[in-house]
């Protein structure tokens, strides 16, 4: 574009212009190919998801053989699997509430604080990012195997606190590290206590992140199987029932489960795309 | 006793830096100082220990006849303008003016009848309900101004308060800032690099470097007798040269000049002149205490020309008031005589001549 | 009321620290100590030996599921990479409109907010001896009677895993690559580069850390993996994870168990220390 304008190339011949336009248009055409690709690599698998659910055959096979409802209908009369849900509620909210309440104070300190053993504690902190949900899971599990604590959703709220962490401090620092300083001294200047700094500034500007954080950590609990794996009692969260269905047979009913999940997933990406516009829109 | 503020030896260092070194020092009540320096000097160090935001490592500050040196920021009756500002995003530009008075639990509807009051003084008062992002840069300024003196501080510190102005606002906020000083009477306390921006606004300047105090007056005392060849290049421009003394002369780049006795002092070697107290004469004339030369360069700035000489040696600034130029604006190559009357030569004691 | 700064800040790192020490210092810390522990089946016994270590370098199906874990993970994310880096340039240098392009971005990233479960076992409704890739490509003709190969072995594990795992090659990459200043490259065209020598010297370099932490992100997570096996592996499709769950389970030998997750764990920080360094290494270079 720029070399359009270059002396060089203003006396190109006509026709080695038109072979330009030529092979831009094709390069279009070309990006364009692969991002299609990818995006149908990414989203048939999802879409196929969600229409045997409608699907009125038990097999999941092709072609479709026709539409029906019978499978929600089922959903909801499955009492095990309205149990699962609850339970999975109750573990992924709670969880989410710890976690934040833990992890926001971790990232302030991390942001704010100078302390020994600072290294070592971000290290650990981070860690479950990259590491494997099982070692996490059988670590805790002989913890509380060794300290004679009975398995129920009591630990596994625990252990998805301890590997949600990694991903409320990431968030809420990368806030923090935006917000200028100066803001808490401005209010510490002002006269405000450190509670009333908190609350009254640094709070409300990284409400969004917090915010953020949550939804991912609520979803992830969620979803959650390999941690979940090991630290259940006898109490199944939804994933754990599915995924036991699963191993029974495939059945539409999981692909209506899995379409309920969909739609709540879209609902909570909007939620979070609207918070970024938010953030996005009070400018700073 | 009229001391607002008293520094007795602060000290503050980081790790093994020494940012602030000794530093003792008062302020008068209803004062403007200003302490000037370089980046890296230590100013904005000790304005932060007397804002409370840094804790010396040595040292005590009293704040109006209080030792508050272990007090944290929010216990302080001293507010700080800060350099971003510092407004708070969240807040309306009347609710962050009155931030202080609701955390200190003033009922609200004087919050609200200080604050416009305020406002009113810093000419903002139809900003009350504005967000700080649909303000300009120098209606923020005012903001924080007003939001920084809305709880009469004992002390207002203003860490480079026009550094994020661009050059116009600048000049009309030095005005309109000392201005208010004058109205509100609190203590001003200051930190700048910029020597136009102390000279202009200050009742006395401190000149740090290295996290000692160099030279503390009143401006026009540091530019007419800079204790140091540092600060006589650092306040205004000198030509700076170094001499032996013989029967009561000195030689300027191989030339001779003349100088008074009072400035001769034991050991002086160095010694120096500014541009605009010497006089560009044509090359021919004559008469005493003259260095010739060949101009090299000429620098027009309207008012005032800065002429650069060469006289072999070395080079020496002088400037032309172009109103009165005696030999109208000189080409380069040109032939010319450098008068410096000998009171004009200052001398400074032998010590770092960087 | 205002409390001392040092009380303050011990208020504020407490809770966390607390937390971190009681529920992940100490139960590494226990792993480690459990991985020298003796089976005494149906349970153990403390004691300090290394036979089970022992056990993991001789008897070969356990060197032989970590070779294939590293094998699988490599492969899920060296397929992770072709397939992102084209989109995520895509996207930061060819998509002008800022709207269009984040929502291409969000569209690449939303995946991950659907069930991780069902997205695998999506995959196995389509790969299966009776599922809908066979039955479609029964029903056009294509094949004759339905298939067996196109699930429980490693290339259905490695497809998806990639499809799994991508989002998080996407991301970083795309980052890294909109950081590029535009100006770096009209400079380097500027200088009469061309636009594949361009890409070479200058774009390639600089968004190479967003390659190494995409990299680094989906070799962990799929070396890591734990149901993807289960749902579309089959036998050879097993990883690392399971046969540690299998040794927390069915043969209740923990202590083994203890002793390949340990081995886990060190493969994965020595992966994450090996990513930052060189991704200080980058920044020595560049900044």
């Amino acid at each position: 574009m720029s070399l359009a304008a270059a002396p060089s190339q203003v006396r190109t011949a006509p026709r080695a212009r038109f072979s330009k336009r030529i092979r831009k248009l094709t390069d279009t055409w070309v990006w364009i190919g692969v991002a299609t690709l990818i995006l149908t690599f990414l989203y048939i698998p999802i879409v196929v998801l969600v229409a045997f659910s409608f699907n009125s055959s038990r097999s999941l096979s092709w072609p479709m053989t026709g539409l029906t409802l019978d499978w929600y209908r089922k959903l909801a009369e499955n009492d095990q699997l309205i149990a699962a849900v609850q339970n999975s509620v109750y573990v992924a909210v709670s969880a989410t509430i710890l976690t934040l309440l833990i992890g926001v104070p971790a990232a302030l300190a991390l942001d704010r604080l100078e302390f020994p053993g600072k290294g070592v504690f971000r290290k650990l902190v981070l860690l479950p990012i990259a590491l494997p949900g099982i070692v996490t899971g059988i670590s805790m599990l002989i913890l509380f195997r060794l300290m004679g604590f009975g398995l129920s959703l009591e630990t596994v709220i625990i252990g998805h606190a301890t590997a949600l962490l990694a991903v409320v401090v990431t968030q809420v620092f990368a806030r923090l590290q935006r917000l200028p300083r100066s803001l808490d001294e401005a209010s510490a200047d002002l006269g405000a206590s450190g509670w009333q700094t908190f609350f009254l500034v640094t709070l409300p500007n990284i409400r969004t992140a917090v915010i953020g954080a949550g939804i991912l950590s609520f979803t992830l609990s969620f979803d959650e199987i390999p941690v979940t794996f090991f630290l259940t009692g006898r109490d199944n969260t939804l994933p754990m029932y599915i995924w036991s269905t699963m191993r029974r047979g495939l059945t539409p009913e999981i692909n209506a489960v899995g379409a309920l999940i969909v739609a709540a997933s879209i609902l909570l990406i909007l939620i979070s795309v609207l918070l970024q516009r938010e953030r996005t829109g009070q400018g700073r | 006793m009229t001391d607002i503020i008293r520094l007795d030896g602060v000290s503050k260092q980081f790790g093994t830096v020494t940012g602030v070194d000794n530093v003792s020092l008062s302020v008068r009540k209803g004062e403007f100082l200003t302490l000037l320096g370089p980046s890296g000097c230590g100013k904005s160090t000790l304005l932060r220990m007397i804002g409370g935001f840094e804790e010396p490592t040595a040292g005590r500050i009293w704040l109006d006849g209080e030792d508050v040196t272990d007090l944290p920021a929010n216990r302080r009756a001293v507010n700080m303008l800060f350099q971003d500002y510092a407004l708070f995003p969240h807040m309306s530009v009347g609710k962050n003016v009155g931030y202080g008075l609701r955390v200190a639990g003033v009922a609200k509807r004087e919050v609200e009848a200080k604050v416009r009051e305020v406002l009113d003084l810093v000419g903002l008062a139809d900003k009350f309900a504005a967000a700080p992002n649909q303000l300009s840069g120098g209606q923020r300024q005012r903001v924080a101004l007003a939001r920084a003196i809305v709880r009469h501080p004992k002390v207002l510190l203003l860490d480079e308060p026009l550094s994020a102005l661009d050059a116009n606002l600048r000049e009309a906020m030095q005005v309109e800032l000392r201005h208010l000083h004058q109205k509100v009477g609190l203590t001003f306390i200051m930190v700048t690099h910029d020597q136009t921006e102390a000279l202009t606004m200050s009742d006395r300047v401190i000149v740090m470097r290295q996290g000692r105090i160099m030279q503390d007056g009143a401006p026009q005392s540091l530019y007419d007798l800079p204790g140091s060849p540092y600060i006589a290049d650092f306040i205004g421009t000198t030509n700076l040269f170094t001499s032996r003394i013989e029967n009561g002369q000195i030689a300027c780049h191989g030339q001779a000049l003349a100088i008074d006795a009072q400035a001769i002092r034991a050991g002086t070697q160095t010694f120096g002149f500014r541009p605009e107290k010497a006089r560009l004469l044509p090359g021919d004339a004559s008469g005493a205490n003259l260095l010739r030369g060949t101009v090299s360069e000429v620098f027009y700035h309207g008012s005032v020309a800065r002429i650069v000489v060469n006289l072999g040696p070395g080079q020496v600034l002088v400037d032309l008031q172009i109103s009165d130029a005696a030999i109208g604006l000189p080409k380069a190559g040109a032939q010319v005589a450098v008068e410096v009357a000998p009171h004009k030569i200052m001398g400074f004691a032998a010590e770092d001549a960087a | 009321m205002t409390l001392p700064l040092r009380l303050r800040k011990v208020l504020m790192l407490s809770p966390p620290l607390i937390w971190v020490v009681l529920f992940m210092f100490v139960p590494y810390t226990i792993l480690f100590v459990f991985s020298f522990w003796e089976q005494v089946y149906p349970t153990f016994a403390p004691a300090f030996q290394l036979g089970n270590y022992h056990t993991l370098i001789s008897d070969p199906q356990y060197l032989r599921t970590l070779l294939r874990t590293i094998k699988i993970a490599a492969l899920v994310s060296l397929f992770s990479l072709l397939l992102a880096y084209p989109y995520a340039y895509f996207l930061a240098h060819k998509v002008r409109h800022p709207a269009l392009r984040q929502t291409l971005y969000m569209a690449v990233v939303a995946p991950l907010w659907v069930s991780y479960l069902l997205r695998a076992y999506t995959w196995k409704t389509i790969l299966g001896t009776e599922g809908i890739l066979n039955s479609f490509l029964v029903s056009t003709g294509i094949l004759s009677e339905p298939s067996s190969i196109f699930l429980y072995n490693q290339t259905s594990m490695v497809l998806t895993l990639t499809y799994v795992f991508i989002p998080f090659m996407v991301m970083p990459i795309y980052a890294a690559l909109e950081k590029i200043p535009r100006n770096l490259l009209e400079a380097s065209a500027d200088l009469g580069m061309g636009r594949t020598a361009t890409f070479i010297k200058v774009t390639l370099p600089l968004s190479m850390s967003g390659v190494v932490a995409g990299f680094t992100m989906t070799f962990c997570l799929a070396f890591g993996d734990f149901i993807a096996a289960y749902l579309v592996g089959g036998p050879d499709g097993m990883m690392i994870s399971n046969v540690i769950a299998t040794q927390f389970g069915a043969s209740l030998n923990w202590p083994l168990g203890s002793a390949l997750a340990l081995v886990m764990l060190l493969i994965v920080l020595a992966i994450i220390s090996a990513s930052d360094r060189f991704e200080r290494m980058g920044k020595g270079t560049f900044a």
